[in-house]
């Protein structure tokens, strides 16, 4: 079984990042490579939609009534189930293409709005993927697995909430960054201490960002029902309204959510690309990432990076959760997310933990997201999407389901993403 | 066989001097804040225990009355002493014992005083704290099975909760409890089974497989909750196993009906308790299971069959949460909420990590947490003004302390987390 995973020789690894050929020579073979690397995930996204087809079938009643007429009903139930859903799937997410053409055509720019939301609201969903992604996917070029996303995101929210509710008389220019900025930092520091607990007594960060996690959502839940919680809101956890100077603009009036929080995290995809593959400091967390040896041979402080690059990770999340206030939700509550913390792990697996990748694939979650509430009108509930999403992380996690399934040849070079060691490989 | 003869090395732990003084100022300072409390209480005010739980017979004690002032006083008199005790002479191997001596102290103090003046039903509270730790102590003792083997398992939650679906939705079906404890406790098998696939057989890290079980489980019981059991009621609404009373052991005070006197989940946790503890520590098969855990590719060379080894201590982690699933269904609520074991088998991992990957260990974890549970709950009705939320917390960030290495590091297997690659 030892084929399936080809060992990455360690010390060629770090050669190669330090003179910078690796990179070279994956530009030299250009587009080739870049169709080797997305093969796998395709694959695994087309064959997460196929089981998502076949439990919609398997749990769909007029399925079954239709069998009990006779087996062709049954089977063209199966396929209109199928069709049915999946179509929801994609006007939810993308828009009704009939109509999109209608309102171009029309000319009329209220019905040309209408008509692209759902694309606009897929974005708005795909928004904090951006940052909860490039949270873990920082996480794993260093090295470190950072499972705290969701706590590191409601500390981000509680922050950025406070700020935003009890700072006033500040222009928004003003007010809606620095409302962010705390954000961050609440993120920041949930991401520190595990951080500098692993750096310092070598605690696994596993284990502790899972228990910083509830430890967020209790003290969130304590803020929301204590010193945050809405004047009259009879005991239910939920904060005020931010001011108005706080919020991060949206670009439409209400119902269309779009809003700049995107673009930001764009920006910030950028700014993680640029500091991973362009600055002698993500050099040295790469490194340490790749090989911890290596980089403690090459004299980078491995304590400092560690401690960096959870801190980063956490203000990351920290984003995620604030962008949902402050463009979003305009007030907290503890539904604030669906899991982004954990989808993300699957974000930055599937976008093979580079910025770029983690953008296209918060795109597709968030759209998967989007178009799902419009499948609930057809009773299937949106958690499709959680299973779906599951599936995608373990045929992304496990290529060699996907090599067997689709019968494809084992690449030479290995192509799998470089993860911490051991659960104990940080407490030596 | 050779194999009896593999000795697993463990580092003999020095305890060092700054370690020695940190746990005495600990000590010290709850004893401080045991005199803080005394404070509050006035003299003569007295804290009522009452020690016969509602609505049961058998086994009832006399209620015990503690004069708070001077409970409060000895017993923080006790604590910094032992705590000066620690600082300048060290209890050398005994140190952890009377950490934990001066801790109980401190939460019997927190007791008398949050009851001083009113009256609390201690054995109500902690019949009601181990069935709070009832799943968590079966998560801890699955997350034991499965890391001592060397896969880590981080699946307990989402393995729970699937369980605690299927045991519901087949309870009832069936009308019956024990096709839904045996239905529940397959698919939680399930679950481990394809752990134990992506894990061992694909080699992906243990953690991401851990989350994909997460998500899924997440997933698909909210999805047939929200598709079927929230519409048609007559499918979540299964048969609850009853009290049963031992004979004899149920009319011991305190003891009795917190132990005896009680669901089948609670036996089944007690004798599971029993049976690892013996099978892990005792027997050829457990040393062959730490083996695999410490040091696979020794174990390998002896002749063990390492990926067998893996994929049994799996599905044995896989039934011990899948009953500590069923729990909450059949055993507690009667009906299934999406969502419904709130973190339980995260809990469950800090209890192993607590008990230092050993069942007694996470046992005593577990109750412990379960008790903090339970203090919770009761906080609000004795009005003491502290958060129930900050409670609830304390069983992570003990455990955070704990892996720290504060008072004490636990020693993990050494194998912990490693795919096995034969050679």
């Amino acid at each position: 079984m030892s084929e399936n995973k080809p060992k990455q020789d360690a010390g060629k690894v770090f050669l190669e990042e330090v003179t910078g050929q690796s990179e070279e020579a994956q530009r030299l073979k250009g587009w080739r490579k870049t169709g080797r690397t997305l093969v796998v995930p395709l694959l695994a996204i087309f064959t997460g939609l196929v089981f998502g087809a076949i439990f919609i079938v398997v749990t769909s009643e007029d399925v079954y009534a239709a069998f009990r007429v006779s087996f062709g009903t049954g089977m063209a139930a199966v396929w209109k189930t199928i069709i049915q859903s999946y179509q929801a799937l994609f006007t939810g997410a993308l828009g009704d293409p009939a109509r999109i053409v209608a309102a171009f055509q029309s000319g009329n720019p209220l019905e040309i709005r209408r008509a692209v939301n759902p694309i606009l609201e897929s974005l708005v969903n795909a928004t904090p993927y951006i940052f909860a992604g490039l949270a873990v996917a920082l996480g794993f070029r260093s090295g470190l697995f950072n499972i705290g996303v969701e706590g590191q995101l409601f500390m981000g929210a509680a922050a950025a909430t406070a700020v935003g509710i009890f700072v006033k008389g500040l222009p928004q220019i003003i007010h809606a960054p620095l409302a962010f900025l705390a954000g961050a930092l609440g993120g920041a520091l949930w991401g520190f201490i595990p951080g500098w607990l692993k750096a310092k007594t070598g605690a696994h960060e596993v284990i502790n960002t899972i228990m910083m996690n509830w430890i967020a959502f209790r003290l969130t839940e304590w803020l929301l029902s204590g010193p945050l919680t809405r004047p009259g809101s009879g005991g239910l956890p939920i904060s005020p309204i931010i001011e108005k100077s706080a919020e991060i603009p949206q670009f439409f009036p209400p119902p269309i959510r779009f809003h700049l929080g995107f673009f930001i995290a764009l920006a910030f995809a950028y700014a993680v690309h640029w500091l991973l593959f362009k600055t002698t400091w993500g050099f040295d967390l790469r490194t340490v990432g790749a090989n911890p040896n290596a980089a403690k041979y090459a004299g980078m402080n491995i304590t400092k990076n560690i401690v960096l690059a959870m801190t980063l990770s956490g203000a990351l999340a920290g984003m995620a959760g604030a962008n949902q206030i402050l463009a979003v939700n305009r007030s907290m509550a503890l539904g604030l997310s669906p899991g982004y913390g954990f989808d993300s792990i699957a974000l930055a697996l599937l976008g093979n933990s580079t910025p770029m990748g983690v953008v296209l694939a918060s795109l597709l979650f968030g759209a998967l997201r989007n178009g799902a509430t419009r499948m609930e009108l057809l009773y299937i509930p949106n958690d499709i999407i959680s299973i779906i999403q599951a599936l995608i992380l373990a045929f992304v996690a496990a290529p060699a389901i996907i090599r067997t399934i689709y019968r494809i040849r084992v690449p030479k070079e290995a192509e799998e993403a470089v993860f911490t060691g051991s659960w104990g490989g940080g407490s030596k | 066989m050779a194999t009896s003869t593999i000795v697993i090395h463990r580092k003999v732990e020095i305890i060092s001097p700054t370690r020695q003084r940190v746990t005495g100022i600990v000590e010290v300072l709850l004893g401080v804040l045991i005199f803080l409390f005394s404070r509050r209480a006035e003299p003569g005010m007295v804290a009522r225990f009452v020690m016969t739980p509602g609505g049961l017979d058998r086994g009832a004690a006399p209620d015990w009355i503690v004069p708070a002032y001077a409970t409060l006083l000895v017993l923080a008199i006790l604590a910094v002493g032992l705590g000066l005790v620690q600082i300048f002479r060290g209890f050398g191997r005994w140190m952890n014992l009377v950490l934990s001596v001066v801790v109980a102290l401190f939460v019997f103090a927190f007791l008398t005083w949050a009851t001083a003046g009113k009256s609390l039903n201690l054995v109500g509270m902690l019949s009601a704290a181990v069935l709070l730790g009832v799943p968590i102590i079966l998560g801890a003792f699955s997350g034991v099975l499965s890391e001592r083997a060397g896969v880590v398992n981080i699946a307990i939650e989402g393995m729970m909760l699937m369980a605690a679906m299927v045991g519901a939705l087949v309870g009832s079906v069936t009308k019956n409890m024990w096709i839904g404890l045996l239905a529940a406790v397959l698919s939680s098998m399930l679950l481990a089974l394809i752990h134990g696939v992506l894990s061992i057989h694909y080699k992906i890290n243990q953690i991401i497989s851990g989350t994909v079980i997460n998500i899924f489980s997440t997933g698909l019981t909210s999805f047939l909750s929200a598709k079927f059991l929230q519409t048609y009621q007559q499918l979540n609404n299964p048969p609850i196993f009853p009290r049963i009373p031992i004979p004899l052991l149920a009319d011991i005070p305190v003891i009795g009906p917190l132990f005896f006197n009680t669901n089948l989940f609670v036996y089944i946790m007690l004798i599971a308790l029993i049976v690892i503890q013996v099978a892990l520590f005792s027997t050829r098969w457990g040393l062959r299971l730490r083996a695999v855990g410490e040091h696979p590719k020794a174990a390998d060379t002896l002749g063990i069959n390492v990926f067998a080894t893996r994929y049994m201590a799996v599905l044995l982690s896989g039934l011990m949460a899948g009953i500590g699933g069923a729990f909450f269904t059949l055993g507690s609520v009667g009906r299934f909420d999406e969502m419904m074991t709130a973190g339980k088998g995260f809990i469950g991992l800090a209890a192993m990590i607590f008990g230092n990957w050993t069942p007694l260990g996470a046992f005593g974890a577990g109750l412990l947490f379960g008790f903090a549970d339970s203090i919770a709950t009761k906080l609000t009705i004795l009005g003491t003004g502290i958060p129930t939320q900050f409670m609830a917390m304390s069983p992570y960030i003990v455990t955070m302390i704990v892996l720290a290495g504060v008072v004490g590091r636990g020693q993990m297997p050494a194998a912990d987390g490693t795919p096995y690659e034969k050679e």
